[in-house]
């Protein structure tokens, strides 16, 4: 099987966020980059079907130069080959990478592409399912499992819908598969993989080449962090009182309920 | 020594390890310090991830680093906070098998180095005994040539990883007194007449197996001799280098981590109406911390340029493991005092930092010999 896994780097999930002064990004000083939580997934996803199956896996990367760092940590894992699109000069959101994302991955015959759920940067959760979108293929998002069938015609997959509920579909390949945590624990890139991976092929494309006329649609005008999280109450007295108040203020206050 | 040789290689390397020890061994610090021992597939895992053959060649199973993926390795795995495991680990890799790949034969690589690599035999070194410590020239364990074999007679302690190891890197006697009869030996720990009893009662790295050796007539083949008879005392000497930059780059990484841990305490908590950290008794204590441990992981780095390019080093290895041990200790000091009666239990790691730290400047060469060698260095 030929197996794709798009992967995006993103600031580690321990980096302090801070805003740059100008409030048109985030602050870079200082910040680690890391292959996001959810595609690692994806890339451990990749290599145990190829190790059950055979095959190839090919990890692709829009972004910039820093993230070949990432491409290059899913060949240390394991992958075969390398796909770096660079986004320089093009500014992109969630539908132009996936359109360029979609132009380079329909010349790869891929039979199966994973993807994480979502990015652990901007949550969006949009580019997989675009893609799947421009490429016409059907999608799974928030995958915990996953079986190929014998003839690796299609799979039938387990996709989590909240409430310790799931919903299962049989679902034909190609196919852009969403992972979702629990689906399998992401091995770690060894130094003896570390060091192969030098040698493994990387492909590099320039995004501007590729936008065919596209652009993003979505524009970001300014970054703001969150609101501070206000102090935590605590009710006292006899809890014949203490739980209307509750009660009342889960319902009026905090609205969750 | 222009810009830092950190490629994306040792970039990925770090996470790794990181990982590693945020994951998989910090969860269980609790446990293995307690129970005074860590499970043994812990070295397997670490040999998987590439962690005991990261200078050693490809050929044998190592991956080929340079010294700075060690360094990576180093300044991550203290992220476990278990200085003990993490000394057994590296007692393996960096004190007990370097020698076997500088001096051994096909033969002694195939049957120690190899299987080290792969985690499969655990290594220990055995040099200090308990008549002799700094004074290694002065070593009383005897190998005496009986035919084809050596036999040995003695005692060592204090020996890391002692009860576990399959095999000793062992410093004996087989020649005249002085530094000129001892010899290096591959013991394995199956012969006849070994036993080894474990230390438990020590006052930090817990989690660290730490024991004494017994040797009573322990027959052994010739061929497990490294290198030369009677040069043992320059091999020992060579493989000093590479253990003490690990001593010295785990001193700051360890420093730094119990800096940081001290000022995010400090931000937290208030005193007089605001938190520790704007009281500017504090903030400068902090600034000095901050700006020692660069200085002395400048040092540190300086010495492992050198190492890593083979050029002569001793005196700057002496110099940054005396820097960084001496000054990891007053870090330990001082980041306990700022968090008071808390620092004293065992609430926060610092309690756990004070008492390993104080390994840093006895093991690996004491304080004491660094200065020695220094002070013969230039020409004292």
């Amino acid at each position: 099987m030929k197996i794709g896994v798009l992967i995006k780097q993103v600031p580690d999930t321990a980096t302090n966020i801070k805003i740059a002064a100008n409030g048109a990004g985030i602050d870079p000083t200082g910040i680690k980059y890391v292959v996001s939580p959810y595609d690692e997934i994806a890339i451990e996803e990749g290599l145990k079907t190829k190790e059950k199956v055979g095959g190839e896996v090919v990890v692709v990367s829009l972004g910039p130069v820093r993230c070949v760092e990432a491409i290059r940590t899913g060949l240390a894992m394991g992958a075969d080959k390398g796909i770096h699109i660079d986004d320089a000069g093009v500014v992109v959101d969630s539908y132009l990478t996936a359109r360029i994302l979609a132009s380079v991955l329909e010349k790869e015959n891929f039979d199966i592409l994973f993807v994480g759920k979502q990015a652990a940067d901007n949550d969006c959760a949009q580019v997989g399912p675009m893609v799947a979108e421009f490429l016409g293929w059907p999608q799974v998002t928030v995958v915990e499992k996953i079986e190929l069938n014998e003839a690796r015609s299609g799979a039938v997959v387990a996709r989590r819908v909240g409430g310790g509920a799931k919903e299962i579909y049989d679902v034909s390949l190609p196919a852009v598969i969403a992972v979702e945590k629990g689906l399998n624990n992401p091995r770690y890139a060894s130094l003896p993989g570390i060091m192969k991976a030098k040698s493994k092929p990387l492909t590099t494309l320039k995004a501007a080449d590729l936008v065919g006329g596209e652009k993003a649609r979505v524009e970001v005008t300014h970054y703001r962090l969150p609101p501070e999280r206000p102090e935590g109450r605590i009710l006292k007295g006899e809890a014949e009182q203490v739980v209307p108040e509750l009660v009342r203020l889960l319902r009026e206050e905090a609205k969750v309920i | 020594m222009g810009g830092l040789p950190f490629t994306e290689g040792h970039e990925i390397f770090r996470k790794t390890v990181r990982d590693f020890a945020e994951k998989e061994l910090f969860p269980h610090q609790k446990e293995w310090e307690k129970g005074k021992s860590f499970p043994r597939e812990i070295f397997g895992r670490a040999a998987e991830l590439g962690l005991f053959g990261v200078v050693y060649p490809e050929e044998l199973g190592g991956s080929g680093g340079d010294y700075w993926y060690k360094v990576v390795a180093c300044e991550e795995m203290i992220r476990a906070r278990m200085a003990g495991m993490v000394m057994d680990l590296f007692a393996h890799s960096d004190i007990a098998t370097p020698v076997i790949n500088e001096i051994g034969n096909e033969a002694q690589k195939k049957e120690f180095l190899v299987p080290a690599i792969k985690g499969e035999k655990i290594g220990a070194l055995g040099i200090t005994e308990p008549g002799a410590g700094s004074d290694v020239a002065n070593i009383s364990t005897t190998a005496k040539k009986e035919g084809s074999d050596y036999v040995i007679n003695g005692a060592k302690t204090f020996i890391t990883n002692g009860t576990r190891a399959d095999f000793i890197t062992l410093a004996v006697r087989t020649g005249d007194k002085g530094y000129q009869g001892i010899s290096l030996i591959l013991f394995p720990t199956d012969t006849k007449g070994f036993t080894a009893m474990p230390i438990k009662d020590k006052l930090g790295n817990h989690s660290s197996d730490t024991a004494e050796l017994h040797f009573e007539n322990c027959r052994i083949p010739a061929r497990y001799l490294l290198g030369d008879e009677n040069a043992g005392f320059i091999y020992i000497m060579q493989n000093f280098q590479g253990e003490r930059l690990v001593g010295a780059l785990m001193a700051n990484a360890s420093a730094q981590l119990t800096v940081e841990d001290a000022m995010a305490y400090a931000r937290q908590r208030e005193a007089f109406g605001r938190p520790l950290i704007k009281l500017q008794v504090w903030r400068h204590r902090f600034a000095d911390l901050l700006s020692q441990i660069e200085a002395s992981k400048c040092l540190t780095y300086h010495a492992v340029d050198l190492f890593n390019r083979k050029e002569e080093c001793v005196a700057e290895v002496s110099m940054a493991k005396l820097i960084s041990c001496d000054l990891a200790n007053r870090i330990a000091y001082d980041c306990l005092q700022i968090h008071g009666g808390y620092g004293y239990t065992e609430e926060y790691d610092v309690a756990r930092y004070s008492r390993d730290v104080r390994l840093l400047t006895i093991g690996g060469g004491a304080s004491e010999i660094m200065k020695e060698i220094i002070a013969k260095r230039f020409g004292m």
